[in-house]
């Protein structure tokens, strides 16, 4: 099985697969997720059940992404 | 190495997007202008004013739908890429293509799937705008406590598959997945807030595409990142960092 072999014997593409260090992980994922969290609540929840801006632009704007998207509107 | 990967994650998101609003467009937005045609008559029909329009139909159809799908697909495509990197070398054996296609199925259970099972999408017209803080604070639970469910059928499934073997292993922690998230949904408030005259062929069909626009997206996800992970993980091959650290 190539899994006995060392990964440096092995052409890169079919080497076992090598996990990324998850100190290495955890900055870039704390700032993906907190960024992705924040364009979900401008597409999902803005100006309906909660505002951070006023008036109802941002909802009217995003508003039929929001309904196919799954979103609770109106 | 990781930023690289996440931002593969985003662009797969923002292409698969742009391939989710052409299918909305053309399977969505009929359905969301019959809903909409509902509401104007009875509207008219009670006596009470339109609404008045801050930014037109049109543009709500067109660049609104497209940003908000790009939007969206940033945002999942970004959680994804986030997923398939601590899963990558650490849950089974897989390829950057065999696993993006796999987890992307299984983020599409996990975000959509089971959520839109008890919470399903629906089209203008349909909900009290009184109840929107619940529905949405329900709306978000759920997809929280789906994820919760899926954490927990996974870190069962180590001892499972060590006690059941491989195949009954996963079988199994599918099995707690299905039982956690039924016991979930029992417990959380029933919403239906559908008129008794709304028409149930534009519900349906307005569901099916909101349903179909989601298994565009994540289909796209999956198989678009794949190759991008291969590439940025395969060219950084050579360089030294640690195992399984
Ligand atoms: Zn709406």
């Amino acid at each position: 099985m190539s899994q006995s072999l060392s990964p440096s014997h092995l052409p890169a593409s079919i080497a076992a697969p090598v996990a990324l260090p998850i100190r290495t992980l955890l900055p870039w994922a704390a700032f993906t997720v907190v960024l992705s969290l924040l364009l979900l609540y401008f597409v999902g929840a803005e100006q309906g059940a909660t505002s951070l801006i006023s008036g109802h632009a941002v909802h009217e704007f995003v508003h039929d992404g929001r309904h196919l998207l799954g979103f609770p509107c109106h | 190495m990781t930023g690289r990967l996440l931002s593969r994650g985003m662009i797969a998101g923002i292409a698969a997007a742009l391939l989710a609003f052409v299918f909305a467009r053309f399977f969505g937005e009929p359905q969301v202008n019959l809903a909409i045609a509902f509401e104007s008559a009875k509207d008219l029909a009670a006596g009470e004013p339109p609404e008045p329009e801050i930014i037109s139909r049109s543009i709500q159809a067109s660049f609104g739908l497209l940003t908000a799908a790009v939007m969206y697909g940033a945002a999942y495509g970004g959680i994804f890429a986030t997923i398939f990197a601590f899963a990558y070398g650490r849950v089974g054996r897989f390829s950057p293509r065999a696993l993006s296609a796999l987890l992307a199925a299984a983020a599409f259970v996990v975000f959509v799937l089971v959520p839109d099972l008890k919470y399903a999408p629906n089209p203008p017209a349909v909900g009290l705008p009184s109840t929107i803080g619940l529905r949405t604070g329900a709306y978000f639970g759920m997809i929280a406590l789906s994820l919760c469910a899926a954490a927990a059928s996974y870190m069962v499934s180590r001892p499972l598959i060590r006690r059941l073997g491989h195949w009954n292993g996963v079988l199994a922690s599918l099995g707690v997945f299905i039982i956690l998230v039924a016991a979930v949904q029992a417990g959380m408030p029933d919403i239906n807030e559908v008129p008794t005259d709304f028409p149930a062929t534009v519900l349906w069909r307005f569901r099916e595409a909101a349903l179909g626009m989601q298994i565009v997206l994540w289909a796209t996800i999956g198989l678009l990142f794949g190759p991008l992970a291969s590439r940025v993980l395969t060219a950084g091959a050579d360089k030294p960092f640690a195992r399984n650290g």
